[in-house]
């Protein structure tokens, strides 16, 4: 068991990668019109085939798995924060932190299983 | 002796959202979790829709049509908002909660202007910075579109 | 029951106006849960919350109950939940509240004993718990102290705002962890952390960081502020807290630790007395 700061400044760092990759991922996503607007964007990254198009780069799997792990961790374990909040008793806290760890590890899982599986597309 | 029949009177989670005539930076705080519990909740739904592209074109746009209706829209634009928000505040509080734009100790005069309000001027800025954005995914979100 | 002489509001002092106090009645032998029960006071120029409590209890109902002493925000017992905040009942003005209605109830977070009174039984527990004491490895050099500790004032300088604290207990009521959390160790107990930990004298960092560095330590922070809004003394509990946070990374990194506290002088004759300083009084213990 690590001490408690430890998993806290992983949590901050996991932050700092989130806003460096999901502002890339929303502007590229959402703000897609914008991006039509200003002249880099095609308008139709909700299209499958792009969608397909960017899977089988690597740069788009690499930092969606790392984006996956960093958003888990730093999500969960702000939920953790929260609940943990909430007076519960000892062995309820450790109930909840291994659901969220075994949960977040599956969710893990799958997501890097489909990064790689649209790689392979 | 320990008195028996006292009364509970924390406040519970109502405390959380308000309970008094604090400064900005509490209910900076209340916005900060409420948007990172948007945030987690959208992101793992979005894990599991997206995931649908590795069974096929058809499976992909199944996926996309049943998140099509305004009200996902509008919850998309909530967590853009809430993103925004969140990430932006998130770095004021990365360096807040190291001590950065505090200030030095030293033996408080009255009046004395506490440490929330030295940093209250980096919070407005996040604020603006926010909604600037917000605005910008509004006209991305429902007019460009 | 006549006017208390002390406070002599009959004869010179005019009445401004009247107020409505709005006070919350607990007892816990008859009540299953509190009530809030309606005053009028008389408000001359100056008038504090708390004195208009004590008019309550001096003319209108004798049983209203609170607790408070110094009436001059030294103490820390009269913290009250005063129109919206965490206030001194004592520092507090009722004409600077502006306002015909003056809602008061305990400090929340904390059980109610009686009426106005809270338990604050937890903060001073949680005060207790991380040692607000210098700490040396060697522990004779506290128990037999055989000179001062030297200490510049430029040292002083970086905690002196922190010991002010009076332990009101007014930051607990404010956070809103606090609000649901019973085993938050909260604004107080962690801003005396920072403040022994930042005395050149004392030894302990190490000590109270693995005492502090749990689930229930800094990171349930999150630098909502509202304590250090509400503190009566200048102590801002909230940017100890962010202090602390700063050094606890630091000394984890290896980048500043305070190992050793500063040396114990010789005695203090060893030094030129400037003229006309007296000689210390004589050891009492
Ligand atoms: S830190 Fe301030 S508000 Fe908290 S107990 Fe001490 S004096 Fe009271
Ligand atoms: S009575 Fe002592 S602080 Fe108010």
């Amino acid at each position: 068991m690590l001490k408690e700061s430890t998993y806290w400044y992983l949590f901050l760092l996991a932050g700092l990668f989130i806003l460096v990759l999901l502002s890339i991922h929303m502007t590229i996503m959402h703000l897609d019109q914008l991006l039509v607007a200003i002249g880099i964007g095609s308008g139709d990254v909700l299209k499958f085939q792009s969608v397909l198009a960017r899977g089988r780069q690597s740069f788009f799997m690499v930092s969606y798995i790392i984006l996956l792990g960093a958003a888990l961790y730093h999500g969960l374990y702000g939920l953790r924060t929260i609940l943990f909040e909430l007076n519960l008793k000892k062995g309820l806290q450790t109930a909840i932190t291994a659901v969220l760890l075994i949960g977040g590890l599956g969710i893990f899982v799958y997501g890097t299983y489909v990064a790689i599986a649209a790689k392979m597309m | 002796m320990e008195q028996k029949n006292k009364f509970n009177n924390r406040l519970g989670i109502w405390g959380w959202l308000s309970g008094g005539r604090y400064g900005l930076e509490r209910y900076a705080y209340s916005l900060h979790r409420l948007c990172g519990l948007g945030i987690l909740a959208y992101f793992l739904l979005h894990i599991f829709v997206t995931g649908s592209r590795i069974d096929g074109q058809g499976s992909w746009d199944s996926a996309m049509s049943s998140v099509e209706g305004i009200i996902f829209k509008i919850g998309e634009f909530l967590v853009f908002f809430a993103f925004a928000y969140h990430g932006l505040n998130g770095i004021r509080l990365i360096l807040t909660e190291f001590g950065v734009f505090l200030g030095k100790p030293k033996r408080a005069d009255f009046p004395y202007k506490q440490s929330t309000l030295r940093q209250r001027p980096v919070l407005l800025v996040v604020m603006v910075l926010a909604a600037i954005l917000t605005i910008v995914g509004g006209w991305d979100f429902f007019i460009a579109n | 029951m006549g006017e208390n002489p002390n406070m002599d509001t009959s004869q010179a002092e005019e009445i401004v106006k009247t107020v409505t106090y709005n006070v919350l009645r607990y007892d816990p032998d008859k009540d299953s849960k509190p009530r809030m029960q309606r005053f009028q006071v008389p408000v001359p120029k100056g008038r504090t919350v708390l004195e208009g409590l004590i008019y309550i209890k001096e003319n209108l109902d004798g049983s209203l109950t609170w607790r408070s002493s110094c009436r001059m925000g030294v103490c820390g017992s009269c913290g009250m939940f005063i129109n919206g905040l965490p206030r001194l009942a004592c520092q507090t003005q009722i004409l600077d509240l502006n306002a015909d209605e003056i809602q008061i109830k305990p400090l929340p977070n904390y059980d109610i004993l009686k009426d106005l009174v809270p338990d604050l039984k937890p903060l001073l527990e949680k005060h207790k718990y991380i040692h607000p004491n210098l700490v040396r490895r060697e522990g004779k050099e506290i128990d037999g102290l055989t000179g001062e500790f030297f200490q510049t004032p430029k040292e002083l300088e970086n905690y002196i705002q922190f010991t002010f604290c009076i332990k009101c207990g007014l930051c607990l009521a404010a956070c809103p962890t606090v609000a649901t959390d019973a085993n938050y160790l909260g604004p107080q107990a962690l801003a005396q952390t920072f403040r022994y930990n930042t005395d050149t004298r004392d030894e302990g960092n190490q000590f109270r960081f693995d005492l502090i560095d749990t689930a229930d330590g800094t990171t349930k922070c999150h630098f909502a502020g509202a304590c250090s809004d509400v503190c009566p003394k200048g102590v801002d509990p909230a940017f100890a807290i962010q202090l602390l946070k700063r050094d606890m990374l630091l000394h984890k990194l290896h980048i500043k630790r305070k190992e050793k506290g500063v040396p114990i002088l010789g005695k203090v004759t060893d030094g030129k007395r400037m003229k006309g300083v007296p000689d210390a009084p004589e050891k009492t213990v």
